[in-house]
């Protein structure tokens, strides 16, 4: 039984001018890569609803790069993230769409990685800094980045649940809750398991050892 | 289940003990987060750090918000306070230029501390610095500022809430007023009873009013907001401190907030529909800023 924390009051030290348009927009450029795993090299951004509309002056396109660049909420450099990104040999283009919002401050990031590697991700900025990352690829999630969080795609068999969870289990790993997605029937799966330690390259491994797993995805640190 | 305090509570505990209200603050957060006392401070103190600095970057010249609206205002403000001519008196007037300060550091993009958000950043810590300025408090007492002005804050979120969205403009600058005001207190070596009854006078003071920021960005009203949020917290803890209290209790303040939130319409609440928003001026500037749709 915990109430709130005060530092919730006050806190966080952020880059500003707002929680939800500058940092949830950075958490989720950060998540994308993530999901990447690797140094991208081109991202196509496309902003629904209110981001659509007031990027701009919410430093929304800046701080979304400077998610992809793998930055902070309070790092000094967000403001220049769109030049830092150039630099790196990031190239970005960003898109609106004021129609079909699914919620009002939502990106859809298609990402290539520097080795070619190809990623779709859509997230959105539910105030006050937090947000959900609602599809990885052709999956519908629902990730809020508060854990340590592993994506396995496997095809579907049975028994592949309980074995990639028993290699968690038994290297003394928590799972904090998880969730199958699923294209349909038959087709490839995706385990998204949160859990309360994060998931080691050792675990990782022994994991992707797994013969239905064809992929897995570690995102430690949000 | 979440815990629930209210105000005078943490006042007649406080009292009891011969303490400061951050005192029992801090030993509660220590409890119920499971968090040693010294990691708390030390946390407590970075954001301290990161505010200062956000103050003095805030008032120097050059400076420019992303959409070009604002930028220097208060740098221009300090100048005058250093005049001497200002009509408020210095002080008052100085912490009026840090509040607008922390207010562009934000909306620069630079980095602020949420308190209680981004947009109502510059208050506590422009008033803050103020009262420690003029008492010659050291640091660990602004910190300890920090703290009561958390605690109260927690009590506004649980019972009313903080955030324009919800409550309106009187749930982000009107409730860092009231935090700023009650610390302040303390700071100045005020009792507990006369923090709360600043932190209700400044809350009483702002009370209705609605969040409606020109082309939805937190820069037209909201930097200027600050300043007289500073400025409102600073006249309520020298009112405290002089004696005179508040009517009406804090915690009756908060209720009343609450209500006039529930009943504030939507248009009201940050969408940038209505008032200050809906303005000829507003809207060209919008259009300006957007492009036309």
């Amino acid at each position: 039984m915990t109430g709130k924390s005060v530092f919730e009051i006050i806190g966080p030290a952020m880059i500003g001018p707002s929680s939800s348009h500058t940092a949830g927009a950075l958490r989720i450029g950060r998540a994308a890569r993530l999901v990447l795993g690797e140094k991208p090299a081109t991202a196509e951004i496309v902003l629904y609803g209110s981001f659509a509309k007031t990027y701009r002056g919410h430093g929304t396109d800046r701080a979304l790069a400077a998610g992809l660049l793998g930055m902070n909420t309070d790092d000094d450099r967000i403001k220049d993230a769109l030049a830092a990104a150039s630099r790196e040999g990031l190239d970005i283009v960003f898109k609106t769409e004021l129609s079909g919002a699914v919620h009002p401050n939502t990106a859809a990031i298609t990402l290539t990685g520097v080795s070619g590697r190809n990623v779709a991700v859509e997230g959105s900025s539910t105030g006050g800094g937090n947000i959900v990352i609602s599809r990885v690829n052709q999956f519908i999630v629902n990730i809020r980045g508060v854990y340590p969080t592993l994506l396995v795609e496997h095809r579907d068999r049975p028994g592949v649940i309980g074995r990639v969870t028993t290699i968690l289990g038994q290297s003394g790993i928590n799972i904090a809750s998880m969730n199958v997605a699923r294209k349909q029937k038959g087709a490839d799966n995706l385990m998204v398991i949160e859990t309360d330690e994060p998931v080691t390259e050792e675990m990782q491994k022994q994991v992707a050892a797994t013969p239905e797993v064809i992929e897995i995805i570690a995102m430690n640190s949000f | 289940m979440i815990l629930r305090h209210d105000f005078a509570e943490l006042v007649e505990k406080a009292e009891k003990r011969g303490c400061p209200l951050w005192e029992i603050i801090l030993e509660r957060e220590e409890q119920e987060q499971a968090v040693p006392r010294r990691e708390l401070w030390n946390k407590m103190t970075d954001y301290w750090r990161t505010m200062s600095q956000a103050v003095e970057e805030g008032m120097k010249a050059g400076n420019r918000s992303l959409s070009g609206l604002v930028g220097e205002e208060a740098y221009q403000l300090k100048r005058y306070a250093e005049s001497g001519r200002a009509l408020g008196g210095p002080n008052t007037v100085m912490a009026a230029a840090k509040a607008m300060g922390v207010g562009t550091v934000s909306v620069s993009m630079g980095k602020i501390v949420a308190a209680p958000t981004a947009g109502s950043s510059g208050i506590l810590p422009a008033v803050l610095l103020t009262a420690a300025e003029q008492t010659g408090a050291s640091e660990d007492r602004i910190i300890g500022g920090l703290f009561t002005a958390a605690g109260i804050g927690r009590i506004i979120d649980d019972i009313a809430s903080t955030s324009g969205a919800s409550g309106g403009c009187q749930a982000e600058c009107g409730a860092a007023a009231c935090m700023a005001a009650a610390a302040a207190v303390e700071i100045a070596g005020g009792t507990p009873g006369q923090a709360a009854h600043a932190g209700a006078i400044a809350l009483k003071s702002i009370l209705g009013l609605v969040c409606d920021p020109v082309a939805g960005m937190v820069e037209i009203p909201c930097i200027k907001r600050n300043a007289m949020g500073a400025a409102n917290a600073l006249l309520a803890a020298d009112m405290a401190i002089a004696g005179i209290e508040s009517r009406i209790p804090i915690d009756e303040v908060i209720g009343a907030m609450k209500e006039i939130g529930d009943l504030m319409p939507a248009s009201l609440r940050e969408t940038a529909q209505a008032g200050l928003a809906n303005t000829p001026t507003a809207r060209a500037i919008e259009r300006q800023i957007f492009g036309t749709e």
